[in-house]
């Protein structure tokens, strides 16, 4: 099976809630071949759970989070795979019946809410806009909902914070606004893009705080893409490594992070700083990440992975598992990490 | 929200310059005529008596700060002279004229509105594609036809062809005035609508790829609720100050259409009185025309401030 099963034993025989095969994003040509983006991704979150996806900036983690949400931007679409939602297709999936599952099934959070959310509308009236569409509230019901959705949040004073426009609150409640706003009709899937990058280090760790706790309230499966290892590690139970359009390892957090298997992850992990250990030296990845159009023909990593052989620059190495739900998309992974213990 | 609006009575009070400066403009207007303004308006044939009469009448032979100060007072009297050609009071003729013209411009600007939001909408969801270029095409076309032309050509089409609409005036009942007012309304929306898409339709783009209404996509909005709750409005805010400044050429061309269509409102009073050189009535008028755009400058500030909230203009930072 070259699909990366989720962490453990549990969820890969569970059915999956979303299921990514084989998904190619890109710029669809005329004439020519087309511009590929995303190539090959395949990915399971069951129910639940929480996956996280980490990759650098153009890796294409975002694309593939918002191929879910049909919020590819324009030009770009979903050139080939399948996005399996609950068993049914989404790539495809006539507008009208994709837009029901949004809000009441699966939800999104946003970068930045300063531009995610509407400067001119009420963020309460902006909360209560999803529950009175999809669960049919009156106005009144899907007012106190927002105010009882923004309390749950940790929002002081929900009450009369709920009357005010985006501009006159401080990022992390802005945050909480759009969290308050994804859960408000209990999704089963949450979808977060970069939720907490654009706040600093504390805000950043109670909103993720309230991220973990209105997901396990509700069994609500969080799809988590950042560049922040650490976020991953606090949030995640199992994760995705992306480096140029494709996933380079997969695995449970603990698995990936403790024993990576590619040379990739074993490079970001190095060159992040580490609390745990102030003393150890930092070692960065030599190099740039290829562009999208210019990306070589073998394994995306090879020009700048130390352990590079011939065959990594003439072939695409495939996932392959070498842990139950641990995979890795390197040939050489075996002779780099070899007297590692797995 | 009423806080925000603090800044009304200050720009109010900011206007009353700018009305003096239109008094002064309005009064010596009578001056700028080369010689004696009596004799101008009597013409080359005039006794030396009348010249006499006129100017004793007129006040011309006073000083000219006096001549001023008679005419502020009388202003202040609501008293704008007595016209020439008419033989009444400026004002009534001012004041009877008045409710026509603000009923057409009210009403193009609801027309232009009614054609302008669907074709904006209709153009964005798809730039470049068949109906925005389309739209394009009216927009060019709306904006290269001369009013009075198209005036003419609806008088043409529909009342004199299709018998659908009168030719002129303006009717006795409300009702009447709406169905009289048809035709001259839709001549100044075909003018003033092209500029109006122009904005809308590039600021429904921007809001259209904006972040938030990626969000809305996200909660399931989609078409016309989309369109509603989170695109008209933003987008309506930079267009609201091109309708307010447009909205001072309009009344430059409704003088005409009101000729087209011979409407008896404040640019036919304009006109006649041009012709026939009553000069107290065409100051009345322009009197009426400036503080008008001076009060539809305050206006748009208003809605302005009511769209985004943004904005605050009683504070002095965002002034």
């Amino acid at each position: 099976m070259r699909t990366s099963s989720a962490a453990g034993t549990a969820a890969s025989t569970a059915l999956s809630l979303l299921r990514v095969t084989d998904l190619r994003i890109g710029i669809r040509r005329r004439r020519g071949d087309d511009t590929v983006i995303v190539d090959d991704v395949s990915f399971d979150i069951a129910a639940g759970q929480r996956f996280g996806v980490v990759g650098e900036s153009g890796s294409g983690k975002s694309l593939t989070l918002r191929a879910v949400a049909d919020l590819l931007p324009k030009g770009v679409e979903v050139l080939s795979g399948s996005i399996l939602y609950d068993g049914r297709e989404l790539v495809g999936m006539p507008g009208a019946e994709r837009r029901r599952l949004m809000g009441p099934e699966i939800a999104m959070i946003f970068q930045e809410p300063m531009t995610a959310l509407n400067p001119v509308v009420r963020v309460g009236d902006q909360i209560a806009e999803g529950p009175r569409r999809h669960l049919g509230l009156s106005k009144r019901t899907a007012h106190s909902l927002a105010v009882e959705m923004m309390a749950k949040t940790g929002i002081p004073d929900p009450e009369r914070r709920s009357r005010a426009y985006a501009h006159e609150l401080s990022g992390g409640l802005r945050q909480r606004i759009m969290i308050a706003m994804a859960v408000s009709c209990s999704p089963r899937l949450l979808l977060c893009d970069e939720p907490t990058t654009a706040l600093d280090v504390t805000v950043q760790h109670q909103v993720l705080r309230v991220l973990e706790d209105l997901c396990a309230d509700t069994g609500t499966a969080l799809a988590f893409v950042t560049h922040d290892l650490a976020v991953v590690n606090q949030t995640c139970t199992s994760m995705a490594v992306m480096y140029s359009g494709r996933i380079a390892e997969s695995g449970s957090v603990v698995e990936v992070l403790s024993n990576p298997r590619h040379p990739y992850t074993r490079g970001l992990l190095d060159s992040a700083p580490d609390f745990d250990q102030p003393e150890r030296q930092l070692i960065p990845i030599a190099g740039f990440p290829p562009s999208v159009t210019g990306r070589p023909v073998g394994c995306a990593f090879a020009p700048r992975c130390p352990f590079a052989v011939e065959r990594c620059r003439t072939a695409v190495p495939p996932r392959e598992e070498i842990t139950p739900g641990h995979d890795t998309a390197c040939f050489e992974s075996e002779r780099i990490f070899a007297g590692v213990p797995a | 929200m009423l806080h925000r609006l603090s800044f009304v009575p200050g720009r109010l009070l900011q206007s009353v310059p700018v009305a003096f400066g239109v008094t002064l403009l309005v009064f010596f207007l009578a001056h700028l005529l080369p010689g004696n303004a009596a004799l101008a308006l009597l013409g080359q044939r005039a006794t030396p008596e009348s010249v006499a009469a006129l100017t004793e009448q007129l006040g011309l032979n006073k000083p000219l700060w006096e001549q001023y100060l008679l005419f502020l007072k009388q202003l202040g009297q609501g008293n704008l002279g007595t016209s020439l050609t008419y033989q009444s009071p400026v004002t009534g003729l001012v004041l009877g004229a008045i409710p026509v013209t603000l009923t057409l411009l009210a009403y193009a600007l609801v027309l232009s509105l009614a054609i302008s939001i669907p074709l904006s909408a209709l153009a964005s969801f798809r730039p470049g594609g068949g109906r925005d270029l389309g739209v394009r095409a009216f927009t060019l076309l709306g904006q290269g036809m001369p009013q009075f032309w198209v005036g003419i050509m609806l008088i043409l089409l529909l009342a004199v062809g299709l018998r659908t609409f009168p030719v002129g005036g303006y009717g006795e009942t409300a009702g009447e005035h709406l169905y009289f007012l048809f035709l001259p309304s839709l001549t100044l929306a075909i003018a003033m609508s092209p500029t109006i898409i122009r904005s809308l339709r590039s600021s429904m783009i921007t809001v259209l790829e904006s972040d938030y209404v990626g969000t809305a996509k996200s909660k399931g909005a989609s078409g016309v609720s989309l369109l509603t709750g989170h695109v008209l409005r933003n987008a309506a805010i930079p267009t609201v100050s091109v309708i307010g400044v447009n909205l001072g050429y309009l009344v430059g061309g409704s003088l005409v259409i009101e000729r087209v269509f011979a409407l008896p409102g404040l640019g036919s009073l304009m006109i006649n009185s041009i012709f026939t050189r009553d000069f107290p009535t065409v100051q009345g008028v322009t009197l009426f025309v400036a503080l008008f755009v001076v009060v539809v400058g305050i206006l748009t500030d208003v809605i302005y401030t009511i769209l985004d909230p943004r904005v605050d203009l009683g504070r002095a930072s965002s002034a």
